[in-house]
This record gives C-alpha cells, structure tokens and sequence, in this order.
C-alpha cells in the first residue's frame, strides 16, 4: 500500500481551516432549514441516502485515505452492523436503539479488526483478496443461517417496531433526517478529532511509509488494526442506516460487492485522506445520476427512445468520472479547495509513475 | 469555468423537479420504474415495450379508460430496489394534478422494499406473478397486490405439472425433485410451499441457490449430477436462466426434465441458451404468441403505424412483451372499475385499492378486450389479492414457444392455510389487526 503515499507538503493545520469552516457552515446551515424547506421526497430519496453515504464514504477513508490499507470489504462490514441491529432489536426489545445502534458498530468493528489481522503480514491488493473474502462470508452467512433474519420466508430484515429514538417516533421524513443526521454529525466530529489526534498521525505515518513508521516508533501493527475497527465500526453504523433509515427493510443484496465498489469510489473521486472528500465524493456518487436523470427527462422525455436515454445517461456519468480523475487525481475535496491553496502544494498520489 | 460547471449541474438538480407542464386535462399518472440497463435488460425491454403499446393504443385507439387519459413516464432502476424506492418517493405525489392510483414495482425485491412504506402512504403496490406471497391475504397487507399467480401458486402448478406427467400426484411419491433458485425474495419465496408439497405427496424436495447474478453454476450442476434428481424446478431470472440451461445440457441433464416458473421462461432465456433450451417447458400465466385477438389490434393500429416501443419487431408477441401487455391490460381494467366507481377522473391510492379489490375479467370480458387464452379470468376481493392461479404450460421448440396445456389450478386448499399463516405471522410482528372484509368496503366509500 505503501504505493499510495499521501505525502503532504504542507503543514496540516493550513488543509484543515478551510474544509473544517466549510463543514460547519454547511452542516448548520442543514440543521437549521432541511425539513422544513424541503419536500418529503427530498428528505427520503436523496438527503438521507446522501448522508449515509457520506458517512460509509468516510469510514472506508479513515481506513484507506488515512491508515493506507486497501479494503473491498465495507459492504460487507455495513451488512453486519444491519443485520447486528436487526437481532438486537429483535432480541433484546427493552434496548433503545441508539444503543443497539453503538453495539452493531462494536460488533462490525470486532469482525474488521478480525478480517483486518492480515494487514499484519499482507500490504496492497493481496489485502484487497482478505477484505473480499469477508465480502462473499457474509453473503453467504447472513442467508445460510435462518436465525440472522429470523426465519422469515424472504431473508429480509426490518425493524418490527420500525425506528423510535427514546420513545420518539423517527419513522417520518424528519425524524429519519434527524436520526440520520445526528449520527453523521457525531461520527465526523469524533474521526475529525481522532485524525488529528496521535492516532490518526500513527495512521498517516504508516499509510506513507509503514517501514520508516516503525523505525521512529510508530507501533503500526496495532495502528492498522486499530484503523480496522474504527472503520468498521463507522460502516456497520453506516449499514444500520442504510437498512433501517433509508431503505426500511434489507436483505445481503443491499450490502453486495457493487456496494463495496460504490463506497470505494465515493474516496476516490472525493478525495482520499480528507474528511470532506467523503461528503463531496457521496455527492457525486449518489447526487449527480439522479440530477442527470432528471434533467435528461425535461429534456428529452418522449423524444429520445427510452432504452438510448438511460444507456447515454450511464455513459455521460461514466465520461463524468473519467474526467474529474484526469483534471484532479486527487478528487473533488482538493478541486473545490481554496485557489491559493490548490496552487501551493501537491501530494504524490502514486510516487513511483513519473508524471 | 470548472465552479461554473458545478454550480450548472447543481442548479439542474434543484431546477430539475420543479419545471412545471402543463395538461390540457388532467390524466391519469402512471410511472413505470424499469430496467433497461444492467443484467435483467433484455427482459426488461420487451416488458415496458408491451406495457407502453397497449397504453399507448388504450390512449390513441380507445380515447383513453372511460375518457381519462394515461400518462406513464419511465425511470431507470437496473433492477436495484434502492432506485426503486428512490423513484417511489419520486413519483408518490403524483404529477400535474394527478394522484398515483397504484404503483408498479416491476420487482420483488422492490415489492419487498416498499411494502411498508406504501402500505403507510396507502399507495397499492402491483407485482403480478411476484410480490410476497402472504400479502395474497388483503386482510393484513391492504395495499400490496401479488395478482394473479403468487409464488405458493408457481410451485403447486409446477408440481401438479409434474404429476401429469409421471402419471397422477400419487406417483411424486419417491422421486427427487430439485429447486435450483436465484438466491433472493424473489427465488426463496416458493420454498415454504415445496415444503409443505413434499410432505403432502411424498417427493424429496432439494434446494440448490444460485447466488446473483448466477452467470457461473458449475458447482450447482455438479451437486446436481451427484443428487440425481427426477426433475429440476427452475426459478431463476435474467442470466441465470440461459446459464442454467447451457450448463445442465453441459453435465448431461435432459432439458424436457427441467420445468421453469414464470421467469425463467420466456426468448430472453430460451433464445440465448440456443440448442439447450430445445424441449425446456416453463409455467406460463403470460404466454408468448401472436395469435391472440389483442395482438391482431395492436399489430393493425400501434406495429404497423411505427407507434411501437419495440425495436426488433420480430419480437412482437414474445413472452415478455405480453407481459407487458397482460400487466398494462390489469391496470386499464382496474383503472376502468375504480372510474366507474368514483367518476373518470385520477383516483388517489385509497380509490385505487378499491379498484384493484373489485376487479374482476371474466371469460366474456377477457374475449372483449382481446385477451381470451393469453390471461386466465381474473377476480380479486378484498381478501384474495392473487384473484387467479393458474398457468398454462409452454415449451421452447428451438425458434418459439408452443403452449402445450390448459390452465393448470394451483392447490389453493393446500396453500391457503400457509399464505393465512404467514400472513398472521407477519401481522403478529408488525403488530396489525387484520381489517375485516366490511371495514375494507366503510373505509373506501
């Protein structure tokens, strides 16, 4: 992994002013008007899917933006914290949820740190084989076994009480969007401050050189598995929302390998190893092919056949993505960054190709 | 430039919604998520091609369902219930002035996803032939609508095929029956019924999944050569099907022993498979064909005036297509009860429900509208959403289908009494007291 070397050459605090004012902005300026001003569809359909994202988007960059290890496994790590929540739920009713919330994390954080043991040994896209490998397990567990989803005819899990947070009703569109959002909010505020704290140096020290990490000190064995279970810890949290908040019931085909794919490309187009790279690469991701798709069905709704329409809409985002990694590796956190400081520093995403 | 670009895009997505259009006269909104893109495409196609026909012929030809206009939009879903439930959200407001009467989910999966959210809305889910089979019992699922042929329904006739064949039900006894099954709600939904089938009549029931999207089954067929079985059930869907086929003619299981559900049977399977799919026979409560009396009208005023959503006009009348057809006929019908019910105009997803629970097509209906032999009589109530249950039997000769039975009943003495049990389980978890029958009919007027 030690290819992606995120070396900045700048000093930190000066990166971090400019997203972290722009995230407080931003975030009040939500809070405040979001399910007031906006229709049920949009809290429903577009602002909760986007914050979840965001917020697995985020747990898979403090992993691999931060920490360096490579991961193709945060579906599968968001497939246990839903399906952690569901048997919590389930069996133990006199639990509140945020709390089977916070147990589903621990429980998603303890099988990353399990399936994270290789990076001990492994480094790179030999990682990727063990994090995929937790992928197919628990696809293939979580429908193997009745007792995950209660034996139900479909292998599909929902709440049965569906969503209340200390006896409050969250099952409307601005309760989901509070709940939603309470939990995005906190998790950011507590990786913001973790990456900055003597952890997240371990990680970052590690992900630039784990062999010159160890030589001043950095213990990177346990900094790797301890970016594992955080990580996961953020996604199993993530993959409860995204069950429960959003979708409302959930089966392994919501958490499959494209999800996996999904989150990966949310970093990378974002910005690996920036907080708010995972909020703008969650944008792109989930926010621009429904703009497209709107758009194209003002546009051209009857004129163009049905079939060419969708096929070009898929294509255009694709050219979409293409291009902003051509114009900026290092994704859209560093595109849409200050103009001065875009200009004063570079960080050499691949070291070894020459540019 | 590139702030510019940005701030384009983002104000298209904020102007997008709000464009307003304007109707002469308020029509009916039907939005159709669909799947033209992604692994269940060729499926797909020829399905919204069908619907898209036969509403466009219902609006140009007939002026529309007793006056009131169809106005249907497409919106792409590549067979994801997460877009699925996005596109609800979409569409459940309705559009210039019109509420959503029902909501085709076009999935299971879907259906799933959605069944509470629209039971909480009171929009009417319609998923013919699909959908969870316990909310055939409209007593606790209101406004989900499994019509026509349930998955409980798709195992029994497929068993009470099998039985004509060997010679009577009391000859399954003994045989080995395996179900190889796309692994999601769609492919489990018929084990609970195997199940009970098997114990009822004797048979050993064998279960082999086929995990998403299925284009890989070497080890399912292996396990199959080993296991031996008399006759293979088929409930795959889109790729999975062609490959099932190529790889049981590889490992040397007769295609004339392996009987496909619903969707496993139509050209899109049979087609692709080539020489595999010679002899294969699939449950058909849609089946493929040109010689029905609709396909004369639409052939006459749609294919031939080049209004047709097909694109490859060879495959006008391919089991998909009517599909399409069959499903758009259920909604016109149903539009048709709930107009003559509650005036023509848009009727909200309440008037819906009521349509959809008193509609009924019997055999002189069905000749009206042109659909004798292509849909079975039809009658649903507020208690029986399914309202049909039954298929006829359809086998691939290499270039077609050819129909090679009646309608066949599915065991509805034996299901029953598991749908209700289901159903109650169900009820019980969710913690809903089952309307009766009379509040049904209080609450619709």
């Amino acid at each position: 992994m030690d290819h992606v070397g995120l070396r900045s050459d700048v000093p930190p605090s000066s990166i971090v002013v400019a997203p972290r004012a722009f995230g407080v902005a931003a975030v009040t300026a939500l809070v405040l008007t979001v399910p007031f001003l906006t229709t049920e569809y949009w809290v429903n359909a577009i602002i909760v899917p986007f914050l979840i994202l965001s917020l697995a988007g985020l747990g898979l960059n403090l992993l691999t933006g931060y920490a360096g290890q490579l991961s193709l496994g945060s579906g599968a790590f968001m497939m246990v914290g839903a399906y952690a929540t569901f048997a919590l739920q389930l069996r133990v009713p006199a639990l509140p949820l945020p709390f089977a919330f916070i147990l589903a994390g621990l429980v998603a954080g303890v099988v990353g740190l399990f399936f994270g043991l290789p990076s001990r040994r492994i480094k790179g896209f030999y990682l990727i084989v063990s994090t995929l490998a937790a992928q197919f397990f628990f696809e293939w567990l979580f429908l193997k076994f009745p007792w995950f989803y209660n034996g139900n005819s479909s292998a599909t899990i929902a709440l049965a009480r569906g969503l209340s947070v200390f006896g409050l009703n969250a099952e409307n569109p601005p309760g989901r969007y509070w709940l939603t959002l309470g939990t995005v909010a906190i998790l950011t505020l507590l990786s913001w401050n973790l990456i900055r704290s003597q952890t997240g140096r371990n990680w970052m020290a590690v992900r630039d050189m784990d062999a010159a990490a160890a030589v001043i000190g950095v213990p990177t064995r346990s900094a790797k598995l301890q970016a594992f279970f955080v990580s996961s810890f953020i996604l199993g949290i993530a993959g409860a929302l995204w069950a429960f908040a959003y979708l409302g019931s959930a089966s392994v085909q919501s958490f499959g390998l494209s999800r996996s794919y999904q989150i990966l490309f949310i970093i990378i187009i974002g910005g690996l190893g920036t907080i708010c790279g995972a909020f703008l690469g969650a944008a792109f991701v989930s926010l621009l092919p429904l703009a497209l798709d709107w758009s194209f069905q003002h546009l051209f709704a009857g004129q163009v056949d049905e079939g060419l329409r969708q096929n070009i809409q898929k294509a255009i985002f694709g050219v979409l993505i293409i291009g902003f990694l051509i114009k900026e590796p290092e994704g859209l956190a560093r595109l849409l960054a200050l103009p001065n400081l875009r200009r004063s520093s570079r960080r050499t995403l691949f070291p070894s190709v020459r540019r | 430039m590139r702030r510019l670009l940005l701030a384009a895009l983002l104000a298209g997505t904020v102007l997008g919604g709000g464009a307003p259009a304007c109707a002469a006269e308020v029509s009916q909104y039907i939005p159709l998520p669909t799947y033209r893109v992604g692994a269940y495409a060729s499926s797909g196609e020829l399905w919204w091609a069908g619907e898209r026909d036969y509403f466009r012929y219902i609006n140009e030809v007939e002026g529309g369902v007793e006056g009131v206009k169809l106005n249907y939009e497409e919106f792409e879903t590549e067979w994801s219930p997460d877009r699925t439930v996005e596109v609800y959200e979409r569409v459940k407001a309705g559009k210039d002035g019109s509420p959503l009467a029902f909501f085709f989910t076009h999935g299971t999966p879907a259906t799933y996803a959605l069944l509470e959210k629209a039971a909480a809305d009171k929009i009417p889910l319609i998923d013919p032939a699909g959908g969870k089979t316990e909310s055939v019992d409209g007593a606790v699922f209101p406004y989900a609508f499994p019509l026509l042929f349930s998955y409980y329904s798709q195992a029994s006739t497929g068993i009470n095929y099998i039985a004509s064949k060997v010679g009577g039900l009391d000859k399954l006894k003994g045989l080995k029956i395996a179900t190889v099954y796309h692994d999601s709600a769609y492919g489990r939904a018929s084990q609970p019924a195997v199940d009970a089938l098997a114990k009822t009549y004797g048979f050993e029931n064998i279960q082999i999944p086929v995990a998403d999207p299925g284009s890989e089954q070497s080890p399912q067929w292996r396990q199959i050569r080993e296991v031996k079985p008399d006759w293979i059930f088929l409930r795959t869907w889109g790729v999975s099907t062609v490959v099932a086929l190529k790889t049981a003619q590889r490992f040397g299981f007769p295609a004339n022993r392996i009987i496909g559900d619903v969707w496993a049977g139509s050209e899109s399977d049979t087609i692709p498979a080539g020489s595999a799919a010679v002899g294969y026979s699939a449950l058909a409560p849609y089946p493929g064909g040109t010689d029905f009396e609709i396909h004369k009208r639409l052939k006459a005023e749609i294919l031939d005036k080049g209004k047709s959503n097909l694109r490859d006009a060879k495959l006008f009348g391919a089991v998909n297509y009517n599909v399409g057809l069959v499903n758009a006929a259920l909604a016109v019908e149903a539009l048709r009860t709930g107009y003559k019910h509650f005036g023509a105009r848009p009727l909200n997803g309440e008037e819906g429900r009521w349509a959809f629970e008193h509609l009924t097509i019997d055999p002189a209906r069905l000749k009206q509208i042109g659909f004798d032999g292509l849909l079975q009589p039809i009658a649903i109530t507020p208690t029986d959403h399914e309202g049909g249950g039954a298929a006829r039997i359809q086998s691939w000769d290499g270039s077609k289908w050819v129909l090679q039975t009646d309608w066949i009943k599915a065991d509805h003495a034996l299901l029953t009494p598991l749908i209700k049990a289901g159903a109650a389980a169900y009820a019980k978890e969710k913690g809903i007291t089952p309307r009766s029958a009379d509040s049904a009919e209080a609450a619709a007027r």
